[in-house]
């Protein structure tokens, strides 16, 4: 009774705290807030939208399979002796020749959609990620494939158009999956993984770490978020720009205080003195839709709670809990960092 | 071998119709002397038993202890899960969960269960007395049985293995895993290996070996046939994991890198390793389960298997198409499409044997009547979820469909179902089935039946409701999800569906409590079938051995269970004193000797102990306890085996219908010839993938082999090295002609040619070690260095074996034990002896000259 009542308790938090979520960007109407935007079914890409038909054509022909067999069965033990059913012809006709039949064609299928997908364009934005534990970093790259500038956990791309992802890791295999765009690609040391498709129309997709990564490998999640070309190009400019200064003063305190408090050292704010290369680039920070890579929603709630107890919500990530920042200073650093558009 | 052409006259008779062998009355104290030889240790001492009726059923019950016990941490995880964002279980204890579920699923219940019950089976099938190395199936038990115990221990200490059932480098690797955990899987796995391929060679040579008259291989029941693909797959496929895993073990124990990408190694091996083991392993699993369904179908149907043939075909072929699919296991790893098409295609074709199975089994329903009972609950239960996991099997060996599906929980449902209709639903029906062939009571029908409801609905629940989770995004071995995904219904039902499995397994386990009790049959065929389990027995499994005409010999040939049990057949007693069975020929089942076994030990009991106190040793680093511990164990094992061989002592022995066997035999003709046969491919197989990996990573890093001729040692070395070997071999070809003359001469030069054998064998492997080293090659420094000094120690391995083998070679001879007649001992130290110098040769052909053909 009491793990019942336990399970109750920890059901209702776990209900509370998933209605936080609201997306900025698209309303979903109801909640859970997140739901169908992580998924093989509901697709918003050409290549995702051509996996999602196969799924469905093979979704039927399982059935009629599974139907055929099931009456086979039942007619076999009920419909009495039928001859027709009791010598090797039949198990010929249905256990090889009919697979034969139906997997060549499905195979035919499958494999004009693996050459479909092997096939490349020119790509109008290349972007490298790089899958950190448990983190995605995110670089944009030039015409000439250098380093534009950096950011982490979020990705921005123009719709329409195809975008190359450069996948790469700086530890161990993960893996870059994008259900509503696209299937999933592996992230392997020494290798360099490269992976293109495009979004059909706006919208935030939900990525997720798909190959086991070590302890906080379930939160390892990012998001695409899918632009009009137009919105693209002022996105683009905008985090090509160093961080704004605070507007308020609380701001301008917390700004104080995140130098003072060594976050530099990890994390770089460009346009100021923090250049820290370990965690993720916080200086457009403010306008990314989640904290600690998908884990939880941004405000200035959310923010100062991982800052206090981030062991606590993500063990075993790099970040320390920074438990002796309290009260006023650390509702500064958070408003600080909710400022950084 | 002179006995060939005796065996092929003298067993034309029995095969043909005619009387029975024996008269009766039989002679008085016949059964009395039989039943005595075959009488069980007593009391304590039963743990010593080493026939197939006991440890059979030991090894049996120790894989449903396992069974439950993977299944708790399942609900474990299902608790953790039932609830986004729950806090029950911190991710540290998860990911444990997941990953000893896997493997204990995998490595200390499936694999050990079909194995367990194969040596419980087979030679009731077959009317064997036993199989023919008793003592190696109870040390391939209690290797498991004490190892698997230990190894699930490790979960008590916070020290269970974290990185998953297929261990995936470089999070395994030193840098990513720095504790003992990842240790624990590899040294645990170490000795399930070693019991894995124990058994396989165990039944090989059983399947081949030991089998009734007349019982030519196309009327061997097609369990039996699948049994030994089976082991023949595990004879292919376990070498892999083995590689993989002292590779892994080399990289995190002495930092040799394979795996890391800095320092030329590549994730990837590992992959193709574990995998090229791991896709077999799936169908090593099912084909018995298959194989169990062959046999339980027709008696259940009360009428033969239609499309036997077919169904061998099936057999046999999915055994060779299992070993051409791994890669699909790594379709997201950014392979060329053409090599992912291929491997698409290969995938897709296994689905036709089981195609050819499942419409085999539902032809023999057609022309048969089904009894209602719950061994046929069980089947048709198999039949439906097997269907349903074999349909989702094609939809993800479909490459596009797999770039989304691959590692979500759509994946965990497929194989669940795969697995658990493929191999889980078949042995339930198997324990309910076979039950009275050891228990003095069948299992309940009515719990059985509330045990397969429970489990058929429960089963549906939670893993059919998986799909759904897995195509909403949900990835697998994930210790917690966001609320808002809305993936907590969905877990929710999966949840109860687990424990609803949970509880059909509790009434199972029920049943086997009121019901089971074993080791005391009694004469029953209760569903009337068809094959030789179910003729009478006893300690000594059959009174007398038949012959056989038919492939279900209780249907076809009239009063044969009464003739065998009033010892009408062959060997009705037990001429030479000890346990004995008949060995017959491979293809067409002629008697060729009678096989004297091994009776009751405690070597194999205490081998297997040290055994595992070895590896855990190393586990733990405690070194010198461990190889006091392995030293034991070798000890042990040479106690265990100085009683075989026992030479050309009894003269050959009428055994009925006028045939007379010898009772010792060496050359092809022997079982010890055939499984030293199965050792070798064993170890071949590994060697190649020892070479596989070799290079594997020279095409992943080139640049690292050495292109100028001042890096290599110089030729000269391996010139030295290749003669040492061949001089070694040539010593004990030499041993070979000169034990021809013993006893008539002395024992003397046979000795002291083993004895220059012995001090040769090392010298090679001391010689290349020492060139490399000067020639500045580091272990640790490239992959290339790594795998090279890896090639020495297998080799450095091979030579101790060698030489243990050798002294134990001559010891026999200082005892008097060996001679020109009783050489089954040196034959098989011998045949090994050359593959060793095979193997050691290409080494050094491989290390030498591929890298100088290459600058």
């Amino acid at each position: 009774m009491r793990a019942i009542t336990a399970l109750t308790i920890i059901a209702a938090g776990a209900t509370l705290s998933g209605c936080a979520w609201i997306l900025p960007d698209e309303s979903h109407g109801s909640r859970p807030a997140l739901m169908w935007i992580q998924s093989i079914l509901v697709t918003a890409g050409p290549t995702g939208n051509a996996i999602g038909t196969l799924s469905w054509v093979m979704f039927a022909g399982a059935a009629a399979i599974l139907l055929l067999v099931v009456g086979f069965t039942a007619y076999a033990i009920f419909g009495g002796r039928r001859t027709w059913m009791t010598n090797p012809h039949f198990v010929i006709a249905f256990g090889v020749a009919m697979p034969v039949l139906v997997l060549s064609i499905l195979l035919l299928y499958g494999l004009s959609l693996t050459a479909r997908s092997a096939a490349r364009e020119q790509p109008a934005l290349r972007i490298e990620v790089v899958g950190e534990r448990w983190w995605w970093r995110v670089h944009y790259l030039g015409a000439d494939g250098a380093h534009q500038f950096v950011t982490a956990n979020e990705i921005a791309i123009p719709t329409g158009v195809p975008v190359e992802f450069i996948l790469k890791t700086s530890d161990v295999i993960h893996s870059f999956w994008v259900p509503s765009l696209a299937g999933k690609l592996d992230m392997i040391p020494g290798r360099i993984n490269r992976y293109q498709f495009s979004a059909a129309r706006p919208g935030i997709y939900r990525g997720q770490c798909a190959e086991y990564c070590g302890a906080q490998h379930a939160l390892m999640a990012f998001y695409v978020v899918a632009m009009e070309p137009d919105r693209f190009r002022t996105w683009l400019e905008n985090h090509e720009m160093p961080a704004s200064e605070p507007a308020t003063a609380l701001g301008t305190k917390g700004k104080e205080l995140f130098i003072a408090a060594g976050c530099g050292a990890c994390h770089t704010i460009r346009g100021t003195a923090a250049s820290g290369l370990i965690g993720p680039d916080l200086t457009h920070f403010g306008g990314r839709r989640s904290v600690a890579a998908g884990s939880f929603p941004n405000n200035a709630g959310t923010i100062a709670g991982w800052i206090v107890s981030s062991q606590h919500l993500k063990p075993g990530n790099l970040m320390p809990s920074f438990v002796n920042l309290r009260g006023e200073d650390l509702r500064a650093v958070a408003a600080y960092l909710e400022g950084l558009k | 071998m002179t006995t060939n052409a005796q065996d092929d006259a003298r067993t034309e008779k029995p095969i043909a119709k005619g009387d029975l062998p024996n008269t009766l009355p039989r002679p008085e104290g016949e059964l009395d002397e039989l039943e005595r030889i075959w009488s069980p240790p007593r009391g304590f001492h039963i743990v010593s038993a080493v026939n197939n009726i006991y440890v059979g059923v030991w090894y049996v019950g120790a894989s449903v202890l396992f069974f439950v016990l993977a299944g708790i941490l399942a609900l474990l995880m299902r608790a953790q899960l039932a609830m986004p964002e729950s806090r029950l279980i911190g991710h540290a204890l998860y990911n444990q969960l997941f990953t000893m579920h896997g493997t204990l699923m995998m490595f200390l219940f499936a694999v050990p269960a079909v194995e367990a019950m194969g040596v419980y089976l087979l030679p009731s099938l077959q009317a064997a007395r036993d199989l023919p190395f008793p003592r190696l199936s109870a040390y391939a038990f209690w290797a498991y049985f004490i190892g698997g115990l230990a190894f699930f221990c490790s979960l008590f200490f916070g020290l269970a293995p974290d990185g998953g059932w297929f261990m995936y480098p470089p999070l395994t690797s030193y840098t990513f895993s720095s504790g003992i955990n990842a240790d624990f899987w590899l040294l645990g796995i170490g000795f399930i290996e070693i019991s894995a391929i124990a058994g396989a060679i165990e039944i090989i040579v059983g399947v081949l070996k030991t089998r009734a008259p007349g019982q030519s291989l196309d009327k061997l029941p097609v369990y039996s046939w699948a049994m030994l693909i089976f082991a023949l797959m595990i004879v292919f496929a376990f070498p892999a994991i083995i590689v993989a895993t002292v590779l892994l073990e080399l990289e995190r124990a002495f930092h040799w890198p394979f795996f890391l990408a800095e320092k030329g190694g590549d994730p990837l091996l590992w992959q193709h390793l574990f995998w090229f083991f791991g896709h077999p392993e799936v169908y090593i699993i099912f084909l018995p389960a298959a194989g169990m369904v062959s046999m339980i179908v027709p008696a259940m149907a009360q009428t033969p298997l239609v499309a036997y043939r077919l169904v061998v075909l099936a057999i046999i072929g999915t055994g060779f198409l299992s070993f051409g699919l791994w890669v699909h296991h790594m379709f997201t790893t950014g392979l060329p499409a053409l090599s992912v098409s291929f491997f698409s295609a290969a995938s897709m074709a296994v689905s036709v044997p089981s195609g050819i199975q499942v419409f085999a089994w539902i032809a023999t329903f057609a022309s048969g009547t089904l009894q209602w009972k719950t061994p046929s609950y069980f089947v048709l239960g198999f039949l439906f979820i097997f269907t349903m996991g074999g349909l989702t099997g094609v939809m993800v060996a479909m490459a596009p469909f797999d770039w989304q599906a691959h590692d979500t929980y759509f994946i965990v449902a497929h194989f669940h179902y795969v697995l658990i209709g493929g191999m889980v639903f078949p042995l339930f029906a198997a324990f309910y089935y076979w039950a009275p062939t050891t228990s003095h009571t069948p299992l309940s029908e009515r719990l059985g039946k509330i045990a397969f409801w429970l489990m058929f609905i429960g089963v549906n629940i939670t893993f059919f409701t998986m799909h759904l989770t897995g195509l909403m995004g949900m990835p697998r071995r994930t210790y917690t999800y966001i609320a808002a995904m809305g993936w907590g219904p969905l877990n929710m039902i999966s949840t109860v569906g687990a424990f609803m499995i949970a509880s059909g397994v509790l009434v199972f386990l029920i049943d086997l409590a009121k019901n089971f009790r074993p080791f005391r049959a009694k004469a029953a065929n209760p569903w009337n079938a068809g094959t030789l389990e179910w003729l009478p027995t006893g300690e000594y499994q059959t009174r007398s051995i038949p012959i056989i005409t038919s492939r279900e010999p209780l249907w076809d040939q009239p009063n044969l269970a009464r003739d065998v049990q009033e010892g009408r057949y062959y060997l009705p007693g037990a001429p030479t004193k000890t346990r004995e069975t008949i060995i017959t020929s491979p293809i067409d089942a002629r008697p060729q000797y009678l096989l004297r076994m091994p009776g009751p030990t405690w070597s194999t009991v205490l081998a297997a102990l040290f055994t595992a106190a070895f590896f855990f040793g190393l586990t733990i680093q405690i070194y010198i306890p461990a190889f006091a511990c392995g030293a034991l164990a070798i000890a042990c094992v040479i106690w265990w085996i100085w009683d075989t061989d026992p030479g050309p002592d009894v003269p050959p022995v009428d055994i009925g219908g006028g045939i007379t066997l010898p009772a010792y035999v060496t050359g092809p003709v022997s079982h010890s010839w055939w499984a030293m046969i199965v050792l070798i491919l064993v170890a071949a197989t590994a060697f190649a993938c020892l070479l596989f990996s070799y290079f594997f990573l020279w095409t992943v890093n080139p640049q690292l082999w050495p292109s100028q001729p001042a890096s290599f040692p110089h030729l000269r070395w391996p010139a030295i090295s290749a003669a040492l070997y061949l001089l070694s071999s040539a010593a004990v070809f030499a041993a070979g002609r000169l034990l021809a003359r013993v006893p008539n001469r002395s024992a003397a030069p046979a000795v002291l040619a083993l004895i220059a054998a012995i001090l040769l064998i090392p010298l090679p492997v001391v010689i290349e070690a020492l060139a490399q080293q000067s020639a500045g090659l580091s272990p640790s420094t490239t992959s290339y260095g790594a795998i090279t000094y890896t090639l020495v120690a297998w080799q450095g391995f091979f030579a101790a074996v060698l030489m243990l083998m050798g002294l134990y070679t001559i010891a026999r001879s200082l005892a008097g034990r060996l001679s020109a007649e009783r050489r089954v001992t040196f034959d098989n130290t011998g045949l090994f002896w050359h593959y060793g110098v095979t193997q050691g040769l290409v080494t050094l052909a491989i290390v030498h000259l591929f890298p100088r053909i290459l600058g």
